[in-house]
């Protein structure tokens, strides 16, 4: 229940901490929040040689304003998303997230890039980035690249980041007007992982029919799972009753989770089912609500 | 390998302390066994219980997750910086014991610590805001309703001092 040995460092810019990257490898690992790093560490799940501590690069924590993207430096820790009045509304899919992932204390710490580059499958934040449709920047000593969420989470605790290179930075689409978003989770306890999690959005035309569906999953499979075929059903049509059911039974069939001890795959296909058709007529509504 | 060490400077409960600290020490184990500030209490060590919240600059933390090295320069207050001397206790501490919001009292410093930071941010919360904020630290003995009660209690109590 106590760490392996390793070396600690603090970076003390960023090429210095890429530098290190690249010299050691996958041997060590960056130290952003911990609060998820640290517990596989202290079961020894994960022994690192090398911690290097990105805590200290300022530059890398904070949201920038695109015209219509956000930018959130990939530092930019949990609470601090909470707090800002801009999440609710640039972000609404977030800001519904927010209050259900972990705890207080785990929010203050916890970082949305140490989040996304853990890259559980039952995390909260990579479905959310995956359904927006996000992009994913990463720098290291070669230069600098990005990727699109769909390409980044490649597989449970697994993303298409190269032994060398940081996460650094999440680009996300801001809210249309004429959009509607809801996240819904449910859980064993609130601030527990996901038994199922299910976030959606839909943009709705003046006459009430829907433009685009996004719909998304966490815990329903190796990584979050985009819903390609349920979100497709969704387009050209007015979100009534029987159109969510015909999507939400289409993310049923699409899904293959895992199952555990707590909830068997049938139960977490279930309410994954429950969970998408309550979430879309939520986001229906709060959409229809900007016309 | 050769023990990595780092020379810290920190300050708890109001007092700098200058130590050397193996890379992998914990902050709780180095509050506990280097300061003998004991009063932390390690309960999971994966950041579940909630047991070991200290307050690192202003913000409720677990201090199992974080590195003794990571603290440099920073300011901790622990269980033991609640109480304003040796007689009394702080409104927080006054209000679990009129509450009796405490059995065998092992999540109490971090239900505390976790609270004071609270309530600094949210000083009249409602019951809901209450048991959101006590989500992240468990108690097996209370049921959590006279903790609650100790809470809107201490709040009630912070607000009048305050005023």
């Amino acid at each position: 229940m106590k760490p392996a040995p390793f070396r600690y460092v603090a970076a003390l810019s960023l090429e210095q901490a890429l530098a290190l990257k690249a010299e050691i490898g996958d041997e060590a690992r960056f130290l952003a929040g911990g609060q998820s790093l640290v517990p596989t560490m202290n079961f020894r799940l994960t022994q690192p040689t090398m911690l290097i501590d990105i805590n200290p690069l300022d530059e890398l924590a904070g949201i920038r304003n695109g015209s219509d993207t956000l930018r959130i430096g990939a530092l930019t820790r949990y609470r601090s998303l909470e707090r800002d009045p801009m999440t609710a509304v640039k972000l609404p899919l977030i800001a519904e997230a927010l209050p259900v992932i972990a705890h207080p204390q785990i929010r203050n710490r916890g970082t949305i890039g140490g989040n996304l580059a853990h890259a559980d499958p039952a995390s909260e934040m990579p479905a959310i980035v995956l359904t927006l449709g996000g992009r994913l920047h990463a720098q290291s000593v070669r230069g600098e690249r990005w990727i699109e969420a769909r390409d980044f989470f490649v597989g449970a605790l697994t993303t298409a980041l190269e032994p060398d290179e940081m996460l650094t930075e999440i680009e996300l689409p801001v809210a249309a007007a004429d959009s509607g978003a809801c996240f819904l989770e449910l859980s064993r306890r609130r601030g527990d992982f996901a038994i199922i999690g299910v976030a959606c959005m839909v943009r709705l035309d003046a006459q009430g029919e829907c433009i685009e569906a996004r719909i998304g999953l966490c815990n329903a499979g190796d990584g979050p799972v985009y819903a390609d075929e349920s979100s497709g059903s969704l387009v050209g049509k007015k979100l009534g009753e029987g159109e969510i059911a015909e999507a939400a039974a289409l993310v049923q069939s699409a899904i293959d989770p895992g199952g555990s001890i707590h909830a068997s795959k049938d139960y977490q296909r279930h309410i994954a089912g429950v969970l998408t058709a309550r979430a879309l007529t939520t986001a229906n509504k709060r959409a229809r609500r900007e016309h | 390998m050769n023990i990595d060490r780092h020379e810290i400077k920190v300050t708890v409960n109001g007092t700098p302390y200058r130590r050397s600290v193996e890379s992998r020490l914990l902050l709780s184990d180095f509050l506990r066994h280097d300061l003998l500030l004991a009063g932390t209490h390690v309960g999971c060590e994966h950041g579940v219980c909630g047991a070991c919240t200290v307050i690192v600059d202003g913000a409720a933390v677990r201090s199992c997750l974080m590195f003794a090295a990571q603290t440099d320069g920073r300011s901790i207050t622990t269980v033991e910086g609640l109480a304003p001397d040796q007689e009394h206790l702080h409104p927080l501490q006054e209000s679990m014991r009129d509450c009796h919001g405490l059995q065998c009292g092992y999540c109490t410093p971090g239900i505390l610590m976790t609270m004071k930071a609270f309530l600094e941010e949210t000083p009249d919360p409602d019951e809901a805001q209450i048991r959101e904020a006590l989500s992240g630290n468990l108690c097996r003995c209370t049921g959590y309703q006279h903790i609650v009660e100790a809470m809107q209690l201490a709040a009630q109590r912070l607000r009048g001092s305050s005023t």
